[in-house]
């Protein structure tokens, strides 16, 4: 028997809502089931009847256009019935409560919650709250997780390196506030990378992360030494406002990912970029869509990746 | 009742490969094997057979019937079909042929790719008790066997290593 509200008693995901607390081995099952999806985008019909009759209903209370379009297009691959909702538009502005919202999508049948929520946790508390039979996947809770991220993230760097054992991998950017961050440094932990980096200006990458088993650096150059994989995260407008950013152009003189300091990297070195990418803050254009670049790869993987979880979810 | 002998393998894929040389024509048909077992088969006709076109292979399990009750299994394989399906001749290979359930599967599967000018089947072993209208147009042998018994066809290791076949009692239910 587990406490973790993600797993069944005998260890099968029954929801995703962190990478956090899931053992190597669901893991890789996820990432050796998406394998098969990929094909699935190669040929004339991209459908396969895995959910068919099953209902998935995208839940986003936090705008999300691209991440909502690629759960989007997972499902409709799959055959399932998708319906989309913008709850910010619709219930809560009415006064409802989120979970008498979940209580009424479950009475239409729903098979499956994807939730974008700004709030951290609230997942989970769907996910308490659902009854049996019904599979909940967290697509962002504020600050907390991006699971799905995480994984095609580690689906992308096991495609192009083979592995995970011998890598050094650096994250760069706004690690504090990014959930895509917290998932992808937690499944490439568990997944065994022995070493993982952050970079960042202090007020974004705070001395404290060491806890997390990641080595800490202030200085580009220093961190992209010798890495197999550079990460960048997207840095967020907002975070220029608060004050923890001079302006973006004092951010990329210092930050940006630029062929020059990629060169520090090594030479098959591979970039991912979760996007939006803002050019010329956190990335030079020649880098984005450069020869090390796997910015377009990770978004087709991504649906791959999100079919594979709805199928574990959907049938085990 | 005691268990049937079978032929050996090799003996098998002898026969398939007499079979079907006067009815394939190696520059036009394609063949494609249905993972596991049938992807070894169609990996010794492919080259007795003189095919011209790249070898393609089929995982069902994204099309199986009983996704329901039985779950995804463990590691299932990428299709790969590095021809144009469209228009194609193709041969389907599998090991066993019984309740048909495989071969409606890898068809489905087949036709997301285009759709074929014509698909033929070739098996190893028609061991009967079919569940759909489904019949082999090359076959090893056929035998009449209990529903408590299945046909396993295995391989020693690596691709060249010889395949055996052997009866034995049924470890799973009959799965597509």
């Amino acid at each position: 028997m587990t406490s973790n509200p993600q797993l069944d008693r005998h260890g099968a995901l029954r929801h995703l809502l962190s990478i956090e607390g899931l053992p190597r081995d669901v893991l890789t099952h996820i990432l050796d089931t998406a394998t098969p999806f990929v094909s699935v985008a190669e040929r004339e019909v991209k459908k396969v009847p895995v959910l068919r009759g099953k209902s998935v209903f995208n839940l986003f209370f936090e705008n999300s256009t691209r991440t909502r379009t690629t759960f989007e297009i997972a499902a409709k691959r799959l055959s399932a019935d998708v319906i989309n909702l913008n709850i910010n538009a619709s219930s809560t502005s009415k006064g409802e409560s989120l979970l008498d919202t979940i209580a009424n999508l479950s009475a239409m049948d729903a098979d499956m919650f994807v939730v974008r929520h700004a709030q951290s946790g609230a997942p989970f508390l769907i996910a308490r709250h659902v009854r049996e039979g019904i599979s909940v996947i967290n697509a962002g809770d504020g600050r907390h997780q991006h699971p799905t991220q995480g994984l095609l993230d580690a689906y992308t760097i096991r495609h192009y390196k083979g592995g995970f054992t011998d890598l050094t991998v650096a994250v760069v950017g706004d690690v504090l506030h990014s959930r895509v961050a917290r998932s992808q440094i937690h499944a490439l932990s568990t997944l065994g990378v022995p070493e993982i980096r952050v970079v960042g200006p202090k007020t974004l990458v705070p001395d404290s992360f060491s806890r997390m088993g990641v080595r800490v650096f202030q200085r580009m150059e220093e961190a992209l030494a010798g890495v197999d994989v550079v990460s960048m995260l997207r840095l967020q407008n907002e975070r220029m406002d608060g004050g923890l950013l001079p302006s973006a152009q004092e951010y990329f003189k210092t930050y940006g990912l630029t062929l020059e300091r990629l060169a520090r990297a090594k030479h098959d070195a591979i970039v991912l970029h979760p996007g939006p990418m803002n050019r010329g803050v956190e990335i030079e254009s020649g880098v984005a869509d450069g020869a090390q670049s796997v910015i377009l790869p990770q978004v087709s993987f991504g649906i791959a990746v999100r079919m594979a979880v709805m199928s574990i979810l959907a049938v085990g | 009742m005691t268990t049937p002998a079978l032929p050996s393998a090799e003996t098998l894929i002898d026969r398939l490969v007499e079979r079907m040389a006067s009815q394939v024509d190696a520059r036009r048909c394609a063949l494609v094997g249905i993972h596991s077992g049938g992807v070894w088969i169609a990996e010794r006709l492919h080259a007795r057979l003189g095919i011209a076109a790249p070898l393609g292979t089929i995982d069902v399990g994204l099309h199986r019937d009983d996704l329901d009750r039985s779950g995804l299994r463990q590691r299932m394989r990428a299709s790969m079909i590095p021809f144009e399906v469209a228009g194609a001749d193709i041969v389907l290979v599998d090991d066993v042929l019984y309740t048909g359930r495989t071969i409606r599967a890898a068809m489905n599967e087949l036709f997301d790719y285009g759709r074929p000018d014509r698909i033929r089947l070739a098996a190893l072993v028609d061991r009967g008790g079919r569940h759909l209208p489904i019949a082999a147009d090359f076959l090893g042998c056929g035998i009449e066997l209990e529903d408590r018994l299945e046909v396993v066809l295995e391989r020693g290791g690596e691709a060249s290593a010889p395949l055996s076949l052997r009866v034995s009692p049924r470890t799973s239910t009959p799965r597509p």
